[in-house]
Parts: C-alpha cells; sequence; structure tokens
C-alpha cells in the first residue's frame, strides 16, 4: 500500500494517547531517568574521588607529576630501534622506539602465526594418519604450555648458540651466534624506498585493473587475462625505476670485526626468540580457530565442489575456505589482540617494547601513573585499530543477504 | 517486562549514595601516619632489599637473609624492638623497590640504591645515609685479553634498566666516543645469565655488584676480571618515605650508631664488658648516661642493642662484603683514610 493511502485510511488516523510525564515513581520514564542520573552521578564522583586523592597524595609526598619528562633527555640505552635513536634523545623518542618495536613484533608476528597457524589447521584435517597426529601434537603441546616458559625457553636456546667467532653458517654469508642472525643486506638508498613505493603503486593499479576487468567480464562475457598487467605493474614498474635511478647494488656482507660481526642485517636474538614464541603459541589457536571454521562447512558443500570436478586442493581454496572465513574472521580477531598484549612478555627476555621502554622510563622519571597510563593508551590505540579493521574485513566476507 | 522498584527502595538507595560521597570525601593528608608508630603497633619491620646480591643482601642456605643492607634492616629492627629479627624482606627488582616505597608496603629500603639529586627531589623519598661507597665498573671475560673499558668499541654490554647504571652507561660511552650495543634486561638473575652465556662481551653495574656475581661463579670465577675503570660515583644507602623525619632519624643514626661503634672500638663480642666504662662517649653510646634514646623516640639501649645483635660497620663488612674480594677502600674509617664518618652521638 503506498503511503497516501496510509494517511488517507482513516484506521491509521487514532494515534496511541500521548501520555504527559508525571512527576511520580510511578512513572517509568521518570525512575529511569532519575536511576540513570544517579548511577552517572556515582561513577562520575568515584571517578573524581580517585583523581584527586591520587593528585593530592602525590603532592603530599612530594612526588613530580605531569608529563614535563616527555621532553627530557632519556639517557636510555636501546638495542634495536626502528627509527633512528640516540641516548640523547628525549623519553618522548625513546617510547616511539619502544610502539615501534611492539608493531614490528606485533606485525611480523600475526602474519606468520595466521599463514602457519591455517597449514596447522588443514594439516590436522588431513587425510594423511601421520599429517594429522603431526598437527594435533603441535597444537596441543605449545597451546598447553605458558607463554613466558616457551619465551624463557626460546630465548635460552638463542643464548646457548656458540658466540660469534665459532658462529654456524648454515648457508652463503648468514651466520648464526649467541649475538643473533647476521645476514647479507644491500646498503639502502633512495633508490631502493623509490623502487618499494612503485612496487606498492604496483599492486594498488593491479587490483584496480582486476576489478575493472571483472566488471567488464560480467558485462560482456569476455575474460581478460590479468597477469600480463600484473606481472608488468608488480615486477617490471618497481625495476624500470629502480634502473632509472642507476640501479645502485652494494651488498653488505657481514663480517667479523672486533668483539662481533659489522655490516650486514640483524635479527636480534631478543626478537628472535620473541616472535618464535609468539608465533608458535598463537598458531596452534589460529590452527584450531581454522579447523573448526572448516568443520562448519557442511559437507554436502564438499560434495557438491567434488561432483562440479574440483580437485581436493581446489574445493578447500574456492568453495570452503571463503565460506569458511565466516565463522573464522571473529575469533581471529582476538588471536591479534592476544598477540599484541602478549609482545609485553618481551620484559622478561630483554627485548626492547613499549612496555620494557616504559617500565624504564617510570623508573628514571619515578613518574608511574603517567608511564601506566602511556602503555594503556599504546596498547588500548593498537587494539581498537585492529577490531575496527577486522570488524571492516569482516563485514566486506559476511554473507551478503539480499 | 519492567520490574516495579518500591518508591522506598529507591529513596533508601540515593541516601546510600550521596552519604557514602560525604563520608568518602578527598582523603589526603591523613595517609601521614607515623611511620614509627604504625611499625611498632605491626610489630616488624618491613624491609625493602634486593632480589639476590651476595654479600648485600640474599638468603643463606637456610633461607635467613645476610648482607650489608640486610644488616642495616636488622640495626633498625634492634633499636626499635630490641630485636633484630622483627624484619620482614621484601625482595625488590630495581624497577619495583620505588614504587614499593611510595606505596607504604617497605618501610625503608636498603636495596644497594644510589643516592642522586633527581631521586632525592622528585620521588617522594628521603636518602639518609650511605652504607656503601661504590662506583660503576665493567666486568669481561678474562680471555678477551682487555686492559681498560676504553677498548670495548662495538662490545654488547649487558645492563639493568632502570638504575643510574644504564645513564652512567650511556654518558660514559657518549663522552669517550665509542660504540655500544646494550642488551637490557630487568631480572638480575636473567642479566647475569646473559652475560655468562656470551650474549654480551661486558657486564656492567657497581664494582661491587660485579664482584658479588662473579663470587657466585665458584671456580670458575678466575676466568673473569673487572677492569680498572671506575666511572661514576655510586653512594649506596638506604632510603625512606619523605615527610616523616622522625622516622628518618632513626634510620640515619641506626647507621650512624654502626659506624660510631667501630671508631669506639665497641663490637657485638666486647660491647658487655664496656657497660660499665669510664668513657663518656660510651656511657652515652650504650645508653647508660645522657638521652639519646629518648631523643630518637626508641629504648635508652638502641645502640647497645644495635651492636650486640648485629655488630659494628666493620664487623658487617668483614662478615659479608670482604669475602667477596672487595677491600674495605673508600668505606673505610675516616680515621683511617676512608670516607666512613659519624657525626658526633650526644
Amino acid at each position: 500500500m503506498p503511503n497516501d493511502a496510509i494517511a488517507a485510511d482513516p484506521r491509521y488516523a487514532r494515534r496511541p494517547p500521548t501520555r504527559g510525564m508525571t512527576l511520580s515513581w510511578r512513572d517509568p520514564t521518570v525512575r529511569n531517568i532519575v536511576w540513570q542520573v544517579l548511577i552517572l552521578g556515582a561513577v562520575a564522583f568515584v571517578v573524581w574521588w580517585l583523581v584527586s586523592n591520587t593528585m593530592r597524595n602525590l603532592e603530599v609526598r612530594r612526588i613530580a607529576t605531569g608529563f614535563g619528562f616527555l621532553g627530557r633527555e632519556a639517557g636510555l640505552p636501546i638495542g634495536e630501534a626502528m627509527v633512528e635513536y640516540s641516548p640523547a634523545d628525549t623519553y618522548a623518542r625513546a617510547l616511539l622506539v619502544g610502539v615501534l618495536n611492539t608493531l614490528r613484533v606485533a606485525v611480523i608476528g600475526a602474519v606468520l602465526a595466521t599463514i602457519l597457524g591455517t597449514i596447522v589447521g588443514i594439516a590436522r584435517l588431513s587425510r594423511n594418519w601421520l599429517v594429522s597426529r603431526l598437527a594435533a601434537v603441535y597444537v596441543e603441546v605449545l597451546r598447553d604450555l605458558p607463554l613466558l616458559l616457551q619465551l624463557l625457553f626460546w630465548y635460552g636456546l638463542m643464548q646457548a648458540l656458540p658466540g660469534p667467532r665459532q658462529s654456524l653458517n648454515p648457508f652463503g654469508n648468514v651466520f648464526l651466534s649467541n649475538r643473533g642472525i647476521k645476514f647479507p643486506w644491500i646498503v639502502w638508498e633512495p633508490a631502493h624506498t623509490a623502487a618499494l613505493l612503485a612496487f606498492v603503486a604496483g599492486i594498488a593499479a593491479t587490483w584496480a585493473l582486476a576489478r575493472l576487468f571483472r566488471a567488464r567480464q560480467f558485462a560482456t562475457g569476455q575474460r581478460t587475462p590479468i597477469w600480463p598487467y600484473a606481472l608488468g605493474l608488480i615486477a617490471g614498474l618497481p625495476i624500470a625505476v629502480w634502473l632509472l635511478m642507476g640501479a645502485p647494488w652494494t651488498v653488505d656482507v657481514p663480517a667479523l670485526r672486533g668483539f662481533n660481526f659489522s655490516g650486514g642485517g640483524t635479527v636480534s636474538p631478543e626478537f628472535a626468540a620473541l616472535l618464535l614464541g609468539l608465533v608458535l603459541y598463537t598458531a596452534a589457536f589460529i590452527a584450531e580457530i581454522v579447523r573448526a571454521g572448516i568443520q562448519a562447512i557442511h559437507n554436502g558443500q564438499w560434495e557438491a565442489a567434488g561432483a562440479l570436478g574440483l580437485s581436493r586442493g581446489d574445493q578447500l581454496r574456492l568453495i570452503i575456505l571463503p565460506q569458511a572465513l565466516r565463522v573464522i574472521v571473529p575469533p581471529m580477531t582476538s588471536q591479534y589482540l592476544n598477540i599484541t598484549k602478549n609482545s609485553s612478555l618481551a620484559v622478561a627476555i630483554g627485548y626492547q617494547d613499549i612496555v620494557s621502554i616504559a617500565n624504564t622510563t617510570i623508573n628514571q622519571t619515578g613518574q608511574a601513573i603517567e608511564g601506566i597510563a602511556i602503555i594503556m593508551m599504546v596498547y588500548l590505540t593498537i587494539s581498537l585499530s585492529i577490531s575496527a579493521f577486522m570488524n571492516w574485513y569482516n563485514a566486506r566476507i559476511a554473507l551478503k543477504e539480499r | 517486562m519492567e520490574t516495579p522498584i518500591r518508591p522506598w527502595l529507591a529513596s533508601t538507595a540515593a541516601a546510600v549514595v550521596v552519604s557514602l560521597g560525604l563520608a568518602a570525601g578527598p582523603a589526603g593528608a591523613q595517609q601521614q601516619a607515623n611511620t614509627l608508630d604504625l611499625i611498632k603497633q605491626r610489630g616488624n619491620l618491613n624491609c625493602g632489599v634486593n632480589t639476590g646480591l651476595a654479600g648485600f643482601a640474599a638468603p643463606d642456605s637456610q633461607g635467613v637473609w645476610r648482607g650489608l643492607d640486610v644488616d642495616l634492616c636488622r640495626a633498625v629492627a634492634a633499636a626499635l624492638f630490641g630485636d633484630a629479627t622483627k624484619v620482614r624482606y621484601v625482595p625488590t627488582t630495581a624497577q619495583q623497590r620505588f614504587t614499593a616505597l611510595q606505596s607504604g608496603e617497605v618501610d625503608i629500603l636498603s636495596r644497594n640504591t644510589t643516592w642522586t639529586l633527581s631521586r632525592d627531589t622528585s620521588l617522594g623519598l628521603d636518602f639518609s645515609g650511605i652504607n656503601f661507597y661504590d662506583g660503576q665498573g665493567f666486568m669481561v671475560k678474562r680471555e678477551l685479553g682487555l686492559k681498560s673499558a676504553k677498548e670495548l668499541d662495538g662490545a654488547t654490554v649487558c645492563v639493568q634498566p632502570g638504575t643510574t647504571t644504564e645513564l652512567n652507561l650511556t654518558d660514559w660511552f657518549r663522552a669517550n666516543n665509542i660504540r655500544f650495543t646494550p642488551v637490557v634486561i630487568e631480572r638480575l638473575e636473567e642479566v647475569n645469565a646473559a652475560f655468562f652465556s656470551g650474549r654480551c662481551d661486558a657486564l656492567t653495574t657497581d664494582v661491587s655488584g660485579l664482584a658479588s656475581v662473579r663470587s657466585t661463579q665458584g671456580a670458575n670465577a678466575e676466568q673473569f676480571v673487572i677492569l680498572p675503570e671506575v666511572i661514576s660515583k655510586e653512594p649506596l644507602g638506604p632510603a625512606v618515605r619523605q615527610g616523616d623525619p622522625r622516622w628518618a632519624d632513626l634510620v640515619r643514626w641506626a647507621h650512624f650508631a654502626m659506624v660510631e661503634a667501630e671508631e669506639l672500638g665497641l663490637t657485638s663480642a666486647n660491647i658487655d664488658q664496656h657497660m660499665q666504662s669510664a668513657n663518656p662517649s660510651i656511657q652515652r653510646f650504650v645508653g647508660a648516661a645522657g638521652e639519646l634514646g629518648q631523643m630518637l623516640t626508641v629504648d635508652a639501649k638502641w645502640a647497645y642493642n644495635i651492636i650486640k645483635q648485629v655488630g659494628n660497620y666493620g664487623e658487617s663488612f668483614a662478615r659479608n662484603v670482604t669475602p667477596l674480594g672487595i677491600q674495605r677502600g673508600p668505606n673505610e674509617l675516616w680515621t683511617k683514610g676512608g670516607l666512613m664518618y659519624a657525626p658526633p652521638m650526644r
């Protein structure tokens, strides 16, 4: 029935009688408002009381307050930093180094744990008895041991490696010692940054092109193969940029000098132990989530896919996994949050993440409340960002109900 | 369906909320209770010590805490209760120690803590003396054949965070324009383990700490050398919360009593024979004359109890620190060319 017809229909003209608000406990609206005001007031009061009481006590005890310390020289030694850092920098910069170190281990950890977890999860469903048993043992052992214990174990193992002079040399110029993993690395120049940017741009362009081609396929039924364009954009473009900028290529090979290797790239034992521990531990949980997701898909889907003549791998890739993702993604969010928060155990093995550096800052400045507030803000920001991204992704892959 | 709430219930709840609010107004300054009375009431002293630094504070094979810093806590307990055993030891890490003191978890922090201006002014605590004059040094493996810390260019150095040590470390390397890679681990045991496993070329902390760590290696101790450079001043002493001068006085004078006793020649073994001494200084010390105890609001025999039960400073040093291979050096009495000096007890 069209809208104006509703308005014309006399049956709809009668509205339910509206009652004026009466100031009485019998009125549910009044009761609700009063209660909410009271509760809100009580919460606000408790917060105010805690804050003012703390401030006053800090003042009485002559403990410094405020965030002024952020601008002061830190003087802290930091072993590995992704941005330029020297002890002459400020506390704010030291904390930034800590945040980046946390992000580094969390992001790399999440990616690797997802890959490993998916492989193990699928392996556990394998028809091969040995493969599925091995996957089951992996999951049960790693998720049942406390993470801190695992981290200390891996760190202990790293320290048990020989010293730099007796370092293991598995292949090429890669050296394994208790100072970390040393490997040859190119001397980074602007041309490389430009090539990297071209690579990212190439991926974006390929993605846009793929959308275009798909739209054309839907419209005309014509399929345009994407791969020649993809190759050109993703591989050709960065190489062209690099060549145009003079093709700089100097490999820095680690060499023993003085106490240690110098030159080349380094993965410190602390980072390696933390990453290894986090990835292996979290992958065990992710494996179970993946397994649950796949098993949640009705067997009929497998059979139908099989009836179409798809191989078992293609059945999994094209039919089962896309549907399983809907079950997998929400609990995966929790795992990504866990890996981020668990990275704070880095303190125990000397990887200088935000907790480690903030703790030291607290100790040097004595400003525990501010320091803890910074740690909380950092984790809250990272966690909310992960949640927001995963919710967006989840909405994207959710079953489209039309 | 909504559950109706009876009016009387709602108004009672509201009244409770309001009265709570009135009762709980900001309680600030009342917190400034008298530490002395608080401890007497509790019946024991809460003493913040190291988690385990041989010679300064570490439990022995029977689980009894021993060390120079521990002896200071025992001295305070002896002065306060006449019983040196009335101490509860709270092991604290370098990171936790100041918070433990600020929050009142411990009454006294006797944990090889360096007295610095910024700590004295911004942490809400007061240092009440120096019971060990120390300096920061480096320890390396003997096989490296190093003669000086200046040869440490490019070395990896293990250090504990939240200490003056890590600040001195960066200062010194900057001043000498040499590079190093830090490995920063919070727990003392883990830092030491990292050094002994070879993760680091050098371990840095106070020289006494290095000697203490080395002593835990038993027969292997010979494989490690402490380099000659002492790169900082580390006056270590007890700290108390700010704002209670009476309590700070007692801690200060408990330490001075131990130093004074050494100067007077009083030891745990001979103090009983000196009870009838004609020397007025000793008479005042053991409480036979004067009102020193009363001035500190403790028993007249407070100093006697300290020496009888804990011993003088020299005894404590010989018992705890000498076995580490550390000489008295600056910790000798002023009369013997050291820095240990107690103001007159009169």
